[in-house]
């Protein structure tokens, strides 16, 4: 009897509770995305053809946003957004997954937030120096003109 | 001792600071790329290369070391998703995959001889070995694309190969392999550091070829490191890249 008098209220209380949760769920949602609206604009993963073109169109809000942590099917990636006059002045990773080698294919096409800089020349002195071959194509032509002019001239 | 020698199409330096340098070691180098360059120059119609390409031999009767060639390239075309392909219009040029192979083997023959402190740098392409004079790492200098005169990067490296590929704001050189007849236009320059200037030289062509994405490929790679240079004079570098950075 004690049993039956008390499951009543019991259940009653359930309910009550599942309204709260339910009510503090969808509160604290509507609060995220106010926070979200107001705070960090520009949060969102930005698009790689505005990394690559950021002198031109969007004019964004000078700060470092951070951007939310995205389940990039192969872990999880967070960036960090610099502006500067408007600009995107650096992306960094926060976080990003670390088996580099296991998902190759899938990394290439899906991560284009890597760190930018603009270049500067540097005064420092080097022993070596790595660039694209400046001669090897115009030599090679020019050996080849010159090889076909003395084929033809014989 | 220091040495540049004008062979297959590039100026090929070597500099060597052990204490038991000698000329005649030069000469064994410099042999060994000579015989690469006979071998291997499409320009030369005399090569194996080019007696393969009018079928004057059969691919089963190729040598030893173009049986190799040719399979480090269907290799190295799998591994990048078909952005590295030797063969254009039913002829083949394994030119982007033997440089960096006889930059290796040159290493190699010197290490043989018992030389530790050298670099071998054919094209701008380079494997470092041990100190330089000042018994400090190799200083390697990225060219700016923009201004051959000029540096933008300088780099502290051992034991590994840096390798470049490219164009200049004068000319286009590297075609796009899937699709056909396309030139790379948005990327100037790709510099990888690797574990050798093999492995270093293959994916750097094979990234250039995949354009922006170039450099994402670059950072998936375990034990490679990129800085990529674009036509807005941006660079994007790979998340590891700055421990080879002097800040000068």
């Amino acid at each position: 009897m004690i049993k039956n008098q008390i499951q009543p209220g019991f259940n009653l209380g359930n309910a009550t509770k599942k309204f709260y949760i339910s009510a503090f769920v969808v509160i604290t949602f509507i609060a995220y995305v106010i926070h979200q609206r107001f705070t960090k604009p520009d949060s969102a993963l930005i698009p790689a053809s505005q990394l690559s073109t950021s002198s031109s169109q969007t004019v964004y809000k000078d700060g470092t946003y951070t951007g939310p942590q995205v389940d990039a099917y192969y872990g999880l990636v967070e960036v960090q957004v610099k502006i500067q006059q408007g600009k995107i002045a650096n992306v960094q990773f926060l976080q990003y997954p670390n088996d580099r080698n296991t998902s190759v294919r899938i990394n290439s096409i899906a991560m284009p937030y890597l760190e930018q800089e603009a270049i500067q020349a540097q005064s420092a002195q080097v022993n070596i120096i790595s660039g694209a071959t400046l001669t090897s194509e115009g030599f090679m032509m020019s050996l080849d003109a010159a090889l076909k002019t003395a084929k033809n001239s014989s | 001792m220091k040495q540049t020698r004008l062979l297959m199409g590039m100026p090929i330096t070597i500099e060597i600071v052990d204490p038991s340098t000698t000329n005649a070691i030069f000469d064994v180098v410099y042999d060994y790329f000579n015989y690469v360059d006979e071998t291997f120059s499409t320009y030369k119609d005399t090569s194996e290369i080019s007696r393969i390409n009018r079928h004057e031999i059969s691919l089963a009767e190729v040598s030893e070391d173009i049986q190799t060639i040719f399979a480090l390239s269907e290799q190295t075309k799998q591994e990048t998703g078909g952005y590295f392909n030797i063969q254009h219009n039913g002829s083949y040029d394994p030119s982007g995959v033997v440089k960096g192979w006889a930059i290796y083997n040159a290493a190699q023959i010197l290490h043989l001889n018992g030389f530790e402190n050298f670099y071998v740098d054919a094209g701008g392409d380079i494997q470092m070995s041990g100190c330089n004079a000042d018994g400090e790492n190799w200083r390697v200098g990225i060219r700016n694309p923009f201004n051959p005169e000029e540096i933008v990067k300088v780099l502290s490296v051992t034991d590994r190969g840096v390798a470049t590929s490219g164009t200049y704001v004068r000319g286009q050189h590297i075609y796009n392999p899937l699709a056909e007849g396309q030139l790379i236009t948005d990327i100037l320059s790709l510099t990888v550091v690797g574990p050798d200037i093999y492995e270093a030289d293959r994916f750097a062509t094979a990234a250039f070829a995949m354009g922006r994405g170039g450099i994402n490929f670059i950072e998936s790679l375990d034990g490679f490191e990129g800085y990529m240079i674009d036509k807005e004079k941006q660079a994007t570098f790979t998340t590891g890249f700055k421990k080879w950075v002097i800040n000068a």
